[in-house]
This record gives C-alpha cells, sequence and structure tokens, in this order.
C-alpha cells in the first residue's frame, strides 16, 4: 500500500487539489453544481485529448507542438464530411486522418534526423495550411448525435456525460497499449534510449507509433471540438501551450520515460477549474487569460528547473 | 564440429574520418574458453567491443560466430546470432521494474531468477524499480539477463567495475562454471588479478592491432604490459638542480584532499610556475572529476585549491580563467566551434567577458592569433572551418586559444589522444617550453610512454585516490602501469 | 553512424553553398523575378515602350517596402537562432509595440509613446531572456508562452484605451508610407539598421558570443562566456527590434488591431531559415535573411497571381522550413 501510495503521491496530490479547488467553486458559487460540472467537463474535453496526445509523445522523449493544428484538420474534416455522409463512417475516417497525420510527423522526425521540436513546428504550419485549405472560413456541420454526446449526464447526476466519454475513449487506445510491449517500448525509449536500443527495442518504430497515437488523440479531440461548436474552424486553438503545461503539471517529465495520462488528464481539469473559479470571482476574461498565461508558463519553467536539477544529481 | 571456433573476427579494421580505431583486430573464442581482452586506453578496445556486438558496423573484416557470418546491424541481430553482451554501463530501463525490462529484452523469467540467486542478490522483486536499485546490483541484473539469453558468447565489458569483492568472487565462479560447461565468454578488462583467475587467454591490442596472443601463466603481467606498450622516443631530462629551484617557494596550484564524489575520493598535490606534472591514472579512476573541479566545472564535495597561496573555489570556468586556470579537455569536440574560422576559435575568450563584448580589437586579435599560430605551426590551409582540420591541427586550435591569452597554469587533459605522431612530437617540446617560459603546467595522458616525454614528475591516481608519486627518471612505462593498475599499492600493503 | 562519410560530392556542394550562401540566394531570387515577368509581363521590366519606368519602380518600391518589416523581425530570428534559439513572440511584441504607441500618442504624446512602445519590447524580451537563459527553459516554448500573455495584456489593455482613440505620429507615417525618388522612406530606418545588425554580429564580442554559443555551447562555457548573461541581453535586444518593428510597420498600415503584425511571425522564420540561418545555432547571416524575406514577398506576389488560397500558403511555408533543415542536416551530416 505504501509502495502504490509513494508510486502514485504526484497523481493523488493532484487528485487532492482537483478536490480542494472543487470545494473552494463550491463556496464561491453556492449554485455550482451539476450544470456547473458539465460545462467544466465540455470545456475540459479538447484539452484533455490534446493533453493526453502530448504526454504520450513526452513520455517516448519528445514533443509535438503541431497538436492544435492536427485538432484543427480533424474538426474541419469531421465539419465537412458530415455535411456529406453519414456520420459513423466519417467518424472512422477523422480518426484515420489525425492517425496519419501523426504518423506522418514521427517518421519525418526519424527518417530526416532534424530534432522533433523542429520537424513538428514546421508541421504545425503545414497542418494549418491544410485546415485552412479544406475550410477556407468556419462553416460544415456536424451530425446531432456528436453534439448530443456532449451534454447530459450517465446515470446519475454527478456524472456529466463528456466526462465519461472522454475517459472511455483515452482508455480505449491507452491501456491495451500501455499493457502492450509498444507501451514498453514507448517508456524505454524515452527512458534511456541507448539503454532501450541494447535491449532490443525497435527505437524508430517506437517514436513513430507514439506520434501515431499523439494523432489519435488528436482526432477526437478535433470531433470534440467539431461536436462542441457544431461547425469546422479552420484557425488551431490555444491548445499547444495548455497542453504542455498540463503534461508538465501532470508528472510527466520533459525529456521523457515518466509518468501517465491519469496526471495530465487532472491537470487539465486544475488549470480549467482555475478558469471557472476566475470566472465566478468576476475577474475580467481577459485578465483571466493573462493568469492562465502566467501559470502555464510557471509551470513549464518549474518543470525544466525541477528536471535540470534531477539530471544533474 | 569441434575445431570451429565459436567466434572468430579477423582483420577487423573502423575509421572515424581521419581517425583510425582499428586497422587489424582479430579475436577467436573457442567452446568453454575465457579470453581476455586487453590494451591501454586508446588501443581501440572499446571500438571493437561495439562491432562484436552490433553497435557499429566495421569497415572491413569478418566476424563469425560458429563458422557464420555474423550479420550483425543491431544488437538484437547480434543476440539472435547468439553472442549476448554485458555492457560497461548499466542497460537497463531506469524508469521501468524489473519485469517490465526482462519482457522489453524477452529474457524468460525463471532462468533468470536462478542466476540472480547463483549470482549473490537476496530479496530481489520484480516490481522493483530499476532506477532505485544500487549500482552492483544492476551489474548483477544485467549479467543474469545475459546468462538467461542462454548464449553461445557472453561478452563482458568491465562488468566487475562497479562491485564489491564478495560479489566479484561470485560472478567469477559463475562465469568460470558456465565455461567449464561449454560456454565461450571474452572478458574485457584492466584488472590482472581477474583476468589471472578466470581467463584461458589474452588477446593484447595496441594501437587498433591485435598484437598478442598469451596463455595465462606466471609471469604474463609483465609480457602484457610490455605488449600493451609502443615505441618510445626520448628528449632527456631536465636536471636536478633546476627542478629543485622550481619546487621552491609557494606552489602556483596546491591541492588539499579534494573529492568530488563518487569517483574522486582524496587528491592532494603541489604544482609549482616552471614545471610539468603528469597524471597518470586508468580510465574512470577520478581524473576527469579532478579537472572538472580545476576547470571550474563541477564543485567538489571536499578539499580545497589554493592557487598562488589564495584559497580558490570556482563557480564558472569564467572564475578558473580569471584565477589563471586554462584548461584544454580530452575531448576536442568540447572545446572547439567546429563550423567557425580558426581565428574565430582562437580569439574566443577575447570577446567572453561583458565588458568586451563592444567592438573587436582587430589588430590586437590578429596579433596574438597569428602568434599562436606560428608558434603551434598550425596548418591553416583550411582554416575556414575548423572541422575541416585535422585532428592535430585541431588540438592545437585547443591549446592555442590560451597561448593567445597568455598562459598561466595550464590543464592539459590527454592532449594527443587520436591524433598523429608528428603533432604528439611538437607538443611534448612545446609543454615544455611553456613550463621553462614559468608556466605551471598539469598534465593527464592515458599513455603512459608520454610521461617521461612531456612531464617533470607524475602523480598516479587509483581509485580517486594518489597511490604514488614518480619523478620522471624513475617513470618507466613498466613501472607507471605497474603503478597504474595499483599493482604497487598492493604489493606494499602484501 | 554518419561520421564516416564526410567526403561524399552531396556534402561538398553543400560546403560551397555553405560558403557562399548569397549566390544560390540572389540567383534563386532573380530566377523568380524573371518567372514572375513570364507570369505577367511588364510587372518587372523597367523599359518598355509605350510606358514609362514609374510603373515598374513602384512595384520594386512597393518590394522592398513591404520586405522591411519582414527582414526586421527576421534579424530577430536570425540573432536568436544563432544561439540555437528562436524569439516566436516577435509578432505579439510587435503587434503590442504598435497599438501601444497609437493610443497613447493621442493620450501622452508621440516622444512618450515611442519610448513607451519599445519598453515594452524591452520587458518582454527581458522576461523571454530570464526564461531561457537562467532557467533554461526551450526558447521556443518560453516565447510561445510570453507571447501568449502578451497578447492577453493587450486585449486588457484595450479595454482601458477603448474610448481615447487612435493617433498615428506623423513621423511614422512618412516612415511607413513615403517615397524618395521611387524607394520607399522605409530604407531610412532600415539601412543604418542593417548596417547597425551586420556590425554586430561580426565585429563585436557580442556578435562572437552568439555564434559561440550557436556552435558549441561547452566550448563557450570553457572560455568563459556566460551564458546567460549572453541570452538575457540577445532576447531583450530582439523584443526591442520587433517594438521597432511595430512601429515602422504602423505606420505602413495606419491602422492599429489586436492581432496586426501576427501574420508576419512564421514569414520570419521561413526567411531567416531560407536565408542560410540555421535552426540548430552556430550559422547564420542577416544579409541572407534580407534576400530571405525578398524571396518571400516575391514568392507571395506569384502565390497570390496564381490565385493560390492563403491555406497553401501557410502550408507551403511550413513545408519550405523542413526541406532546408531536413537539407541542411542531410548535407553537412550534424544536427
Amino acid at each position: 500500500m505504501s509502495a502504490f501510495l509513494r508510486k502514485h503521491a504526484w497523481v493523488i496530490g493532484l487528485a487532492v487539489l482537483l478536490a480542494v479547488l472543487l470545494g473552494i467553486t463550491k463556496a464561491i458559487q453556492p449554485g455550482f453544481g451539476a450544470s456547473g460540472l458539465e460545462s467544466l467537463a465540455r470545456a475540459a474535453l479538447p484539452f484533455a485529448f490534446a493533453t493526453a496526445g502530448m504526454a504520450v509523445v513526452v513520455i517516448v522523449g519528445g514533443i509535438d507542438l503541431s497538436v492544435a493544428s492536427m485538432m484543427a484538420v480533424c474538426a474541419v474534416t469531421a465539419a465537412v464530411l458530415m455535411e456529406r455522409m453519414a456520420g459513423v463512417p466519417a467518424l472512422m475516417i477523422v480518426l484515420g486522418v489525425g492517425l496519419a497525420m501523426g504518423l506522418i510527423n514521427g517518421a519525418l522526425i526519424v527518417l530526416t534526423r532534424v530534432p522533433d521540436i523542429v520537424v513538428t513546428l514546421a508541421m504545425l504550419f503545414v497542418w494549418e495550411g491544410v485546415a485552412l485549405l479544406i475550410l477556407e472560413s468556419p462553416g460544415g456541420n456536424t451530425a446531432d448525435w456528436l453534439e448530443r454526446a456532449t451534454r447530459g449526464f450517465v446515470g446519475i447526476d454527478l456524472l456529466p456525460k463528456p466526462f465519461v466519454i472522454m475517459a472511455i475513449c483515452i482508455a480505449l487506445v491507452w491501456v491495451p497499449i500501455r499493457r502492450s510491449k509498444l507501451g514498453l517500448s514507448i517508456y524505454a525509449v524515452g527512458s534511456d534510449e541507448m539503454a532501450a536500443f541494447r535491449s532490443g527495442v525497435p527505437v524508430g518504430w517506437t517514436k513513430v507509433a507514439a506520434y501515431g497515437i499523439c494523432g489519435l488523440f488528436c482526432a477526437m479531440g478535433g470531433l470534440s471540438l467539431a461536436a462542441l461548436t457544431g461547425i469546422g474552424e479552420p484557425v488551431p486553438g490555444p491548445y499547444l501551450m495548455a497542453s504542455v503545461a498540463a503534461v508538465v503539471l501532470g508528472g510527466v517529465v520533459l525529456g521523457g520515460g515518466k509518468g501517465g495520462l491519469l496526471g495530465p488528464i487532472i491537470a487539465v481539469f486544475i488549470l480549467r477549474i482555475i478558469r471557472t473559479i476566475l470566472t465566478l470571482m468576476a475577474v475580467d476574461p481577459n485578465v483571466t487569460t493573462i493568469v492562465e498565461g502566467v501559470i502555464m508558463v510557471g509551470v513549464v519553467m518549474l518543470g525544466t528547473a525541477l528536471t535540470l536539477r534531477g539530471r544533474r544529481s | 564440429m569441434t575445431d570451429t571456433p565459436l567466434l572468430d573476427a579477423s582483420g577487423v579494421a573502423k575509421s572515424f574520418g581521419a581517425v583510425k580505431a582499428l586497422t587489424d583486430a582479430r579475436l577467436t573464442v573457442a567452446r568453454g574458453e575465457v579470453v581476455a581482452l586487453m590494451g591501454a586506453n586508446g588501443a581501440g578496445k572499446s571500438t571493437f567491443v561495439k562491432i562484436l556486438t552490433g553497435a557499429l558496423r566495421p569497415d572491413r573484416g569478418r566476424v563469425l560466430i560458429r563458422g557464420q557470418e555474423a550479420r550483425v546491424g543491431s544488437p538484437r541481430g547480434a543476440r539472435r546470432s547468439g553472442l549476448v553482451p554485458v555492457y560497461q554501463e548499466p542497460s537497463l530501463i531506469p524508469d521501468l521494474d524489473v519485469m517490465d525490462n526482462l519482457r522489453l529484452g524477452d529474457t524468460p523469467v525463471d532462468p533468470f531468477r536462478h542466476w540472480v540467486e547463483a549470482l549473490g542478490i537476496k530479496g530481489l522483486r520484480l516490481t522493483d524499480l530499476i532506477g532505485d536499485l544500487p549500482l552492483a546490483t544492476l551489474r548483477i541484473l544485467d549479467l543474469a539477463r545475459a546468462l538467461a539469453a542462454e548464449p553461445d558468447v557472453l561478452l563482458l565489458d568491465e562488468m566487475t567495475a562497479a562491485l564489491p569483492t564478495d560479489l566479484v568472487e561470485r560472478v567469477l565462479e559463475t562465469v568460470r562454471a558456465k565455461a567449464d560447461a561449454g560456454l565461450g565468454v571474452i572478458y574485457v578488462s584492466h584488472r590482472f588479478t581477474e583476468i589471472s583467475r578466470l581467463c584461458d587467454r589474452a588477446t593484447v591490442l595496441r594501437d587498433g592491432r591485435t598484437v598478442g596472443e598469451l596463455p595465462i601463466e606466471p609471469g604474463v603481467e609483465d609480457r602484457a604490459v610490455e605488449l600493451m606498450l609502443g615505441e618510445t622516443i626520448d628528449l632527456g631530462q631536465r636536471d636536478a638542480a633546476t627542478l629543485q629551484a622550481v619546487r621552491r617557494g609557494t606552489p602556483r596550484l596546491a591541492v588539499r584532499g579534494l573529492a568530488a564524489a563518487p569517483k574522486l575520493q582524496d587528491v592532494s598535490f603541489d604544482l609549482h610556475a616552471g614545471e610539468v606534472l603528469g597524471v597518470v591514472a586508468l580510465e574512470g579512476q577520478g581524473q576527469d572529476e579532478l579537472f572538472d573541479v580545476l576547470a571550474g566545472f563541477r564543485k567538489p564535495t571536499g578539499g580545497t585549491v589554493s592557487v598562488d597561496g589564495q584559497a580558490a573555489s570556482f563557480a564558472h570556468p569564467a572564475d578558473a580563467i580569471a584565477a589563471g586556470l586554462s584548461y584544454v579537455p580530452g575531448n576536442r569536440a568540447e572545446a572547439l566551434l567546429a563550423q567557425r574560422s580558426v581565428r574565430e576559435n582562437i580569439a574566443l575568450p577575447f570577446s567572453a567577458r561583458m565588458r568586451d563584448w563592444g567592438p573587436l580589437r582587430l589588430r590586437h586579435e590578429r596579433a596574438r592569433v597569428a602568434h599562436a599560430i606560428e608558434k603551434l605551426q598550425i596548418d591553416t590551409r583550411a582554416q575556414g572551418e575548423v572541422q575541416r582540420l585535422s585532428g592535430g591541427n585541431q588540438q592545437k586550435v585547443t591549446i592555442g586559444r590560451w597561448l593567445a591569452t597568455g598562459v598561466e597554469t595550464l590543464l592539459l587533459f590527454d592532449p594527443t589522444r587520436g591524433i598523429d605522431v608528428r603533432t604528439k612530437r611538437q607538443i611534448y617540446p612545446l609543454v615544455r617550453e611553456l613550463a621553462e617560459q614559468g608556466a605551471a603546467v598539469l598534465f593527464y595522458t592515458s599513455e603512459l610512454a608520454e610521461v617521461p616525454l612531456a612531464c617533470d614528475r607524475a602523480v598516479v591516481i587509483f581509485g580517486g585516490r594518489v597511490v604514488d608519486v614518480i619523478e620522471a627518471g624513475a617513470a618507466d612505462e613498466a613501472t607507471l602501469m605497474r603503478a597504474a593498475y595499483g599493482l604497487t599499492a598492493q604489493e606494499g600493503a602484501a | 553512424m554518419s561520421m564516416a562519410d564526410t567526403d561524399t560530392p552531396l556534402v561538398r556542394f553543400g560546403r560551397v553553398l555553405r560558403d557562399n550562401p548569397m549566390i544560390p540566394l540572389i540567383a534563386f531570387l532573380l530566377l523568380l523575378i524573371a518567372v514572375l515577368e513570364v507570369m505577367r509581363p511588364g510587372i518587372v521590366m523597367p523599359f518598355r515602350i509605350g510606358r514609362d519606368g514609374l510603373i515598374s519602380s513602384f512595384w520594386l518600391g512597393n518590394l522592398i517596402k513591404f520586405a522591411i518589416p519582414l527582414a526586421m523581425l527576421a534579424a530577430c530570428q536570425v540573432l536568436t537562432m544563432l544561439t540555437a534559439g528562436i524569439d516566436l513572440s516577435v509578432g505579439v511584441v510587435a503587434t503590442v509595440s504598435a497599438f501601444v504607441c497609437a493610443t497613447l500618442s493621442s493620450i501622452w504624446g508621440v516622444p512618450q509613446a515611442v519610448m513607451m512602445a519599445l519598453a515594452c519590447g524591452l520587458v518582454v524580451g527581458l522576461v523571454n531572456g530570464f526564461g531561457v537563459g537562467i532557467v533554461r527553459v526551450h526558447p521556443l516554448i518560453m516565447t510561445l508562452g510570453t507571447g501568449l500573455i502578451a497578447t492577453g495584456c493587450l486585449q486588457v489593455y484595450q479595454r482601458y484605451v477603448i474610448n481615447a482613440g487612435s493617433e498615428i505620429p506623423a513621423f511614422l507615417e512618412w516612415l511607413g508610407t513615403g517615397r524618395t525618388m521611387g524607394m520607399p522612406n522605409g530604407l531610412f530606418l532600415f539601412l543604418p539598421f542593417a548596417a547597425f545588425i551586420l556590425w554586430l554580429m561580426r565585429y563585436t564580442g557580442f556578435g562572437r558570443n552568439l555564434f559561440a554559443l550557436g556552435s558549441n555551447e561547452t566550448a563557450a562555457k570553457l572560455s568563459g562566456v556566460k551564458s546567460w548573461q549572453v541570452l538575457m541581453a540577445l532576447y531583450a535586444l530582439s523584443g526591442l527590434i520587433a517594438a521597432l518593428t511595430g512601429l515602422l510597420y504602423l505606420g505602413m498600415i495606419r491602422a492599429p488591431s489586436l492581432s496586426l503584425a501576427n501574420p508576419l511571425l512564421l514569414p520570419s522564420v521561413a526567411a531567416a531559415v531560407i536565408g542560410g540561418t540555421s535552426i540548430f545555432g552556430g550559422r547564420g547571416s542577416f544579409a541572407g535573411a534580407i534576400v530571405g524575406a525578398l524571396i518571400l514577398r516575391v514568392l507571395d506576389t506569384m502565390l497570390t497571381l496564381l490565385q493560390m488560397p492563403e491555406g497553401a500558403r501557410t502550408a507551403l511555408f511550413g513545408l519550405i522550413i523542413l526541406a532546408v533543415t531536413a537539407l541542411y542536416v542531410r548535407i553537412t551530416g550534424t544536427r
């Protein structure tokens, strides 16, 4: 039990922090209840998927700056397709598109030997351009059932449907992978690339796969964006900084090998609820943006400083 | 089939750019045989090991395993062909637990457990995180993992370096027993005592070539030491009176009880202006840490350094430079701006301090750089980019940087590694000349033959401590080699 | 293990190009202009029967006019890339500076407004320098983050001055839109600026340190260079340049908005990369970046003539950056 506590101390701490913040929210606004939770979960949905994708590539020792752009591509693809064809095949195509974009990112990193941060910076613009090519201005339409899926509750009134969907989607992808040899390889490559190579891990393929998984999560994020707005929006949202901050806050070390997806997802909700609290306190929404930005930069700076210190000792 | 050796490597050659790491390396291992692979630092051992294990491809030559050409493109390929290595550094994933590491390499669990216990590790849980285990345990786990894979040939690279004596015993016993049952073993090591207990034969490398294969028998140490050393040149010694005069007064650099955990334990010496003090040590005895501390790269964990009698501590190389200590690192790649010109490389310290950020003093710079180039006879035909110079000329640039600024105390870390003989012979007199002009030089070299050529005396470091101080006159290579291997210390204790 | 194959013909060709990056760049620029002339005869040629040279010098002047702010922001990227960094906050900083100047001019007066605008750039730059040089956050993440915060600050600020109206200082308008002998007045700012940057890179100790940090930080440290000092000064300078560009751009566009100069960010990176500056540090030239900015502007004209949609242009910029860096890695065998 104590070993379990020690291993998961960070995640448990985050969960406690989240609970405290929820309590504070309730204290400021006694009326905060089921609908408040629902809108929180809805707002967090795209952030959670972006963060899950980012977490996987950070665990493998990389970074993907193009998450927001890939989400935009998937959102417009969904909106355009769903206007013309049945929802389910369109959904599958969008997931395929996301996976393909991720695999392309990964393959370019492995083949060109250009550092991941440069490749994904370039791809950020490429995918952004692709999104604009698919849909020049916000438009299209999403299937009604997709939109409905992000509203309401499952069973009791405290379990918002978007939250359940998010949990199921991420678990469906990540749990089997985490348990498989691929999951082990992802952690191994991020932890110590040389040792992984010596242990017989195919390092290149593992990286490509990790970026592919990231692309898949981005497709889900794009779908959730389309579902939330009902249309496709070709301009990438503020998901890059937010996902990096949530990943770092969630206990995944920049540089790889450590952490999981649960911590970063909790971190997403923490960052979202801080926004809710600021809004409830009637802080100017623009000031809220600044506070959020400062928190994110602060978290990343702290994370970097801790990583550097850890490496030195 | 008994005649076919398990492993037969011949004519193996490998170059890195202009540097020939291996020219003609040979090694055979028969069934049930333990072969020691020996060689002084820089003889090409580590390159040879990398080729055998598939981490590098040879330029020429072949590696046969059980008579079949081994296409070892990767560690995976080597393993499939029957050769399993245990590397110098642990190759387990620190962030995964033991079980996951076994799954990663498809290692069967039960044999692994058997070997872990046979090697003397008790109470290991498969759920233990690798990063939490002590280094010695990791080495044993590496070995157990290798044995569990049922290899034909086992390669142990400096495997016992981090082990306490009782575990070393268990390892030697286990490996010997396994060899008697038919396993072939390559044992890379610096330690004569272990080699003479474990091995049947020793293969000696020098300058990238296999220069001898010796049966292990009494007196083999001397023969091996002889083989590992090369030809010699003689520059003569400075006379004792001059040296005595030099060593009077306050030392330029006084080091007392210096420690930098974990490798550097307790080192003291005095370095006077006008003297060249050699540092002799096998790889990894703490000399890297010693130079890092003196250059301001690393904080010591104990002991003191004083410069001209003043206590000094360096938080940044800039502080060391301000105190007159100029450092030339062993790895040229660390010191050079590969894409920049010779001139910029030499003039780099001129603009380091914030008050020198303004306009360059071009005329002054040109004169100083020209002086350094002339003094060192740097071939500047390809001066546009330093990376296009030969290794020897690159090394001259790293030294020239400090000649241009003016040398008080020069810290040279293995300045002749991997460079041609001609340049080497230019560097020794240069080092001496600098000392005669009043500089103090600390000179670590991995080539023992250089000590009497360039130094006035040498401190020998073993296990992070000074074990001997040898005057240049008495510093013939055999003496130094024995001292560096800790043999004199052991004999003295016995 | 790419160390062995150091001397393939491709490598040697790469060296020639690397030693003289201006030759292929200028050739490429001229080629593009020639293609443009074929696509739309008369747009470039100075002398055509029945027409005077005014139209063509108008085109040339226009080309230069719009390349100037791009080249100035590219200077930020060249300088930061020399140390293997990047400054992604320049677009926002230029916007902030322009907006602050335009709104404050009517309240405080022009000189104070200009000083304030430059101070904003300096502050963002110093924060970047702190994050990159002292905390050692990756410059990309750090400058992206400060850009985000600065945007938020700008939005808050806008609500306070929304009623004050804006005023574009006359001399900025003269600088941004005026012409002297067919050439834009922006050159009066740009030529001294370019001379200063070229001098800074080549003939000062600070410039040497930038190259040194980017080529080999360990070597620089060994020689006594304190990297945090250099990085702090560098990012502060980059912020200042971005703020200055914002002022010029304000005079050029004459309509301050909350995203005025943001679209210049990506092309500024592309101009630096095309101009032969390595994103990995240690190699770069501002002269190349200027030609790079011109090339991008000509490409822009061509893509507009081809009625290429905005998306394709964005994607093309991304691909250019990737292709050029990948090619560099391939020819030099270094990262």
